[in-house]
């Protein structure tokens, strides 16, 4: 076994070699874009040197051509990695498992389907496997130093014509999937305005990310992608709080391996009482104002 | 202009599910089964190109039992103008799904397959990238807006951290997400219409070779109960208590 784990930045390298020590096996890592000294584990570092991710088509192609005499080929879930890995996984001719949360085997894993419902033990019956993994369910991986470098000449001929890519600023805020707390807020939450003062108040107060609920994003007071949930981002922070959010099941598969989760709801019988460690029946009008005052550093 | 929509019959995404207490399967608690979500928002896209231009035609397809059928006809009577069933009662996992829907995209020659990013069953959000990649053909996943025009597809996509556009020649794969559209209610006429349209069964070309298996089912792991607290004063010295806030 030897597994090739695809890093898009180098944030994503400490995530990634949990996955790798899990496995078991020993692992190089294809960082796409920017460059890092630490390996956390790897045997070798492959620098492709992108300037940016270049579109699925190119770039599955690109990954697939470095990919040969590896048995697992593997990446953090994120929507990135979910555009491109089902691509390499048919270039490869590898059996794909999506999201993975544990590793049983070289050969079978673990992974929620039916938003977090049900947890499904898989086995991968191909010789080769691809894999996205949800690195927050792993044991976070130590330096281990300056790793062997190599650079790589990644080839991604692409059909693909990118008009424009903006990202929408997210005012300064941790990334929400690695974000140490998570404030989130629900369809109460009245406008952009609002949601803005109030949960990213909170949040900034403790230094965290902003999340929300789809209905929250749907009405148009948060932005996309602060949408926690089955079809959102998956985060799994020290502590989310969740404000007006009533705790879907869809809400709830993209939270709820928090560490810590406190719930301010207004409806005493809400179901994100039942998973929540601290549970506030209070209008979060009155709740947010008065935890930014005390929390405030 | 010929647009192909694959649809898949899954389980009430709003029904509990659970696991059987023997790990062999799942209990739906006998809910309903509905068009794949994600799936209706790509129906939903496709009308609505068909009501700007008339020449454009939708055909829907799914590929499992004869049971597909209803979600079939609730394709036709949104606005589908045909509907073909590859009736099968094999598992079918993502990859197979995309092998033989790749085998009836080189027949139907459409210029566009319009998908869902994701089943809420199996939560794969696979299929579509493999088609894609077994056509040799573009693709732009979690679609928030689609412009077609001269035998281009503009996409505006959602991605990790905002959005970003794409534009590629036809053919090519697009997956929908949530906020794509909001699908129309079905209103009877529609429902009547429907009953006329054409639906085709027939045996799939391909043979399901499953790449995964599923070996058994469990319930995720509980979180120990939690407490309610009377004030705010209260949650921030359990916070401070429990080391999470200084
Ligand atoms: C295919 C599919 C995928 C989905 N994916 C996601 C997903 O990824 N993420 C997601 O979040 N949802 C998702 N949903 C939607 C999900 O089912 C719920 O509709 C959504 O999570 C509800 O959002 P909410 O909690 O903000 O709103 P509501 O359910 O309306 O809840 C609002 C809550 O706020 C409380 N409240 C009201 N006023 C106050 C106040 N002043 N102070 C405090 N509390 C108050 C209410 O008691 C209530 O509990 C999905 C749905 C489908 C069908
Ligand atoms: N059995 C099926 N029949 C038709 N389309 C399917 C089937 N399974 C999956 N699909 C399509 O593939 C998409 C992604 O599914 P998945 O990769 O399983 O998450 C779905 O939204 C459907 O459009």
């Amino acid at each position: 076994m030897k597994a090739l784990l695809i890093a898009f930045d180098p944030s994503e390298l400490e995530p990634l070699a949990r996955f790798g020590a899990a496995l078991g096996a020993p692992f190089d890592v294809l960082l796409l874009t920017g460059s890092a000294d630490d390996g956390y584990g790897a045997s070798e570092m492959l620098l492709a040197g992108l300037a940016t991710v270049p579109p699925a088509d190119g770039l599955a192609k690109g990954i697939a051509s470095v990919a040969e005499g590896y048995t697992h080929v593997a990446a953090a879930a994120s929507m990135r990695s979910k555009d491109v890995m089902p691509r390499v996984a048919v270039l490869l001719d590898a059996g794909m498992v999506t999201d993975a949360i544990a590793v049983l085997d070289g050969k079978t894993f673990q992974r929620p389907i039916v938003a977090g419902s049900v947890i499904a033990t898989v086995t991968v019956e191909t010789e080769r496997v691809a894999l996205t993994v949800r690195t927050s369910a792993f044991d976070p991986a130590t330096p281990t130093g300056s790793a062997n470098k190599r650079s790589v000449a990644l080839y991604c001929p692409t059909a693909v014509a990118r008009t424009s890519a903006e990202s929408q600023a997210s005012g300064g805020r941790p990334d929400l999937t690695q974000a140490k707390v998570v404030v989130s807020g629900g369809r109460p939450l009245k406008d952009a305005g609002t949601f803005e003062k109030l949960i990213g108040g909170l949040a900034d107060a403790l230094g965290g990310g902003v999340g929300a609920t789809r209905a929250a994003v749907d009405s148009g007071i948060a932005p996309n992608e602060a949408q926690v949930g089955q079809t959102g981002k998956i985060v799994a922070p020290e502590l989310y709080i969740a404000a007006g959010v009533s705790g879907s099941t869809q809400h709830l598969a993209g939270m709820k391996d928090s560490k810590c989760i406190v719930a301010i709801n207004t409806d005493g019988d809400a179901p994100i009482f039942e998973v929540a460690d601290f549970g506030l029946v209070e209008d979060l009008y009155t709740a947010i104002p008065a935890l930014m005052e005390r929390l405030r550093p | 202009m010929k647009i192909m929509v694959p649809i898949k019959r899954v389980v009430d995404p709003y029904a509990k599910v659970k696991a059987l207490p023997d790990g062999t399967g799942l209990d739906t608690g006998g809910a309903k089964f509905e068009i794949n979500p994600f799936d209706e928002i790509a129906l939903e896209e496709a009308v609505r190109k068909r009501e700007a231009d008339p020449s454009v035609q939708i055909v829907a397809v799914s590929i499992g039992s004869s049971s597909c059928e209803d979600q079939l006809r609730k394709a036709l009577a949104m606005g589908a103008d045909e509907a073909i069933l590859i009736e099968s009662d094999a598992e079918w996992d993502s990859p197979s799904v995309a092998a033989e829907l790749a085998a009836l995209a080189k027949e139907l020659a459409p210029d566009l397959v319009l998908m869902g990013k994701q089943a809420t069953d199996d939560d794969n959000n696979q299929a579509a990238q493999m088609l894609a990649a077994l056509l040799d053909w573009p693709q732009a996943t979690f679609a928030s807006k689609l412009d077609l025009a001269g035998g281009r597809a503009t996409v505006a996509r959602e991605t990790d951290t905002g959005e970003e556009v794409l534009e590629m020649a036809l053919p090519c794969v697009v997956t929908t997400d949530l906020r794509l559209n909001e699908p129309r209610y079905i209103a009877l006429p529609g429902i009547i219409k429907a009953r006329s349209k054409p639906l085709a069964k027939r045996p799939p070309t391909t043979e399901p070779r499953l790449r995964t298996r599923t070996v058994r089912l469990d319930a995720p792991p509980t979180r120990p109960p939690g407490r309610k607290v009377g004030s705010v004063d209260e949650l921030v010295s359990e916070l401070k208590a429990r080391g999470v806030v200084a």
